[in-house]
């Protein structure tokens, strides 16, 4: 790492590792919480695990607002729209990164994101016993909750991750269906 | 780089997944008085969680803050190392943390020489989008507790033990 005498860099670069860090807390936190002597590791990850989704859910239902209101994004009108803005826009914005989009299925409704380096991992390490532990599944319930805002369900996994020896980062995402508009009673 | 607005998304929820898991009554709740220093009342949103679990997550989250904090000292600039004062340090955390952290500056410092600081943040922004005014006021240690431990962990990095503790008198403005 070269050090830049810039002030400005500086302190963007901290700012963007005191939100890595504050999430690495987080975790560790909860780890510890939820260790109890009888726990297996499995049943804790699932803790942790089933306690992130909702967490970052609700991020992306505040995160979207910032989002459309900074970016200046219209509405998409395919799914391959909605993976560029995604990719493009959101993740640079707010992680600093550009994922690639690849393996798109034939019906167009599912497709990867592939992280080369993913920014809640810069200090991370998982210890063995924790092989199973979904660590940046904060994100999808980022990427689930921010979308469902937008009238679309969807369903966001890691099927790789560079914690676990993967070579790189990947996200499924699947869509589901569009949520309908639900109009009051007596409106056209 | 990761973006202001995502860690202020984060710290609320994680004020909020602590709160959740630490609010069920602890043994021993009394009914007396304590210390300025925790919510006087039980959070709205619990479903009434007793003063120990709520002294539990605030020292939970302060803890986080500590390790979050010494670890953000450990990657500061290099010449910040060679402070000689406490007064520059803790022009440092006015200035050069409470930038990063925050993007903006520490409105004043106050200290009475004697190894006691006082710094003071008028639009604290972690509570800025809260309320103005006394409507939340008993919420809001919670969302303080961490930037506590933040600024003692930075601290401890820097060679210098510190017991940090913050008041509101009124939103947003926090000590």
């Amino acid at each position: 790492m070269s050090r830049q005498a810039n002030r400005g860099t500086e302190s963007k670069k901290m700012s963007s590792e005191l939100f890595t860090l504050t999430y690495g807390a987080l975790v560790t936190q909860l780890c510890k919480d939820y260790e109890n002597d009888e726990d297996v590791n499995k049943q804790l990850d699932k803790i942790v695990f089933s306690h992130f989704l909702p967490r970052g859910y609700n991020i992306g239902v505040r995160l979207i607002e910032d989002f459309l209101a900074r970016s200046n994004v219209g509405r998409c009108h395919d799914f391959r729209e909605t993976a560029d803005v995604i990719a493009k826009v959101a993740f640079k914005m707010y992680l600093g990164i550009t994922p690639s989009i690849t393996n798109w299925s034939p019906a167009g409704d599912e497709f990867s994101l592939i992280l080369e380096n993913n920014p809640l991992v810069d200090f991370v390490e998982l210890p063995d016993n924790h092989s199973s532990l979904i660590y940046s599944n904060l994100l999808c319930g980022v990427l689930r909750g921010a979308l469902e805002m937008v009238q679309m369900a969807v369903e966001a996994k890691f099927v790789q991750d560079t914690l676990k020896g993967d070579g790189v980062t990947e996200i499924r995402m699947r869509f589901i269906r569009r949520i309908e508009d639900n109009l009051p009673a007596g409106e056209e | 780089m990761a973006d202001a607005a995502l860690f202020e998304f984060l710290h609320t929820e994680m004020v909020a997944e602590l709160w959740a898991h630490h609010s069920d009554p602890g043994p021993g709740v009394s009914a007396g008085s304590r210390g300025g220093e925790e919510a006087r009342a039980a959070p709205l949103g619990s479903a009434g969680g007793g003063s120990t679990g709520q002294k539990m997550s605030l020292s939970v989250l302060e803890g986080m803050g500590f390790r979050v904090g010494q670890a953000l000292g450990e990657r500061l600039p290099q010449e910040t190392l060679a402070f000689r004062e406490e007064l520059d340090v803790l022009k440092f955390l006015c200035k050069d943390l409470w930038v990063a952290v925050f993007q903006k500056q520490m409105d004043s410092l106050r200290t009475n020489h004697q190894g006691t600081y006082v710094l003071q943040d008028n639009s604290f922004p972690l509570l800025i989008r809260m309320a103005s005014g006394l409507q939340y006021l008993e919420e809001a240690p919670k969302f303080l507790a961490f930037t506590c431990g933040l600024l003692r962990g930075t601290l401890s990095t820097l060679g210098i033990k510190s017991l940090v503790t913050a008041s509101v008198a009124s939103l947003p403005t926090c000590e």
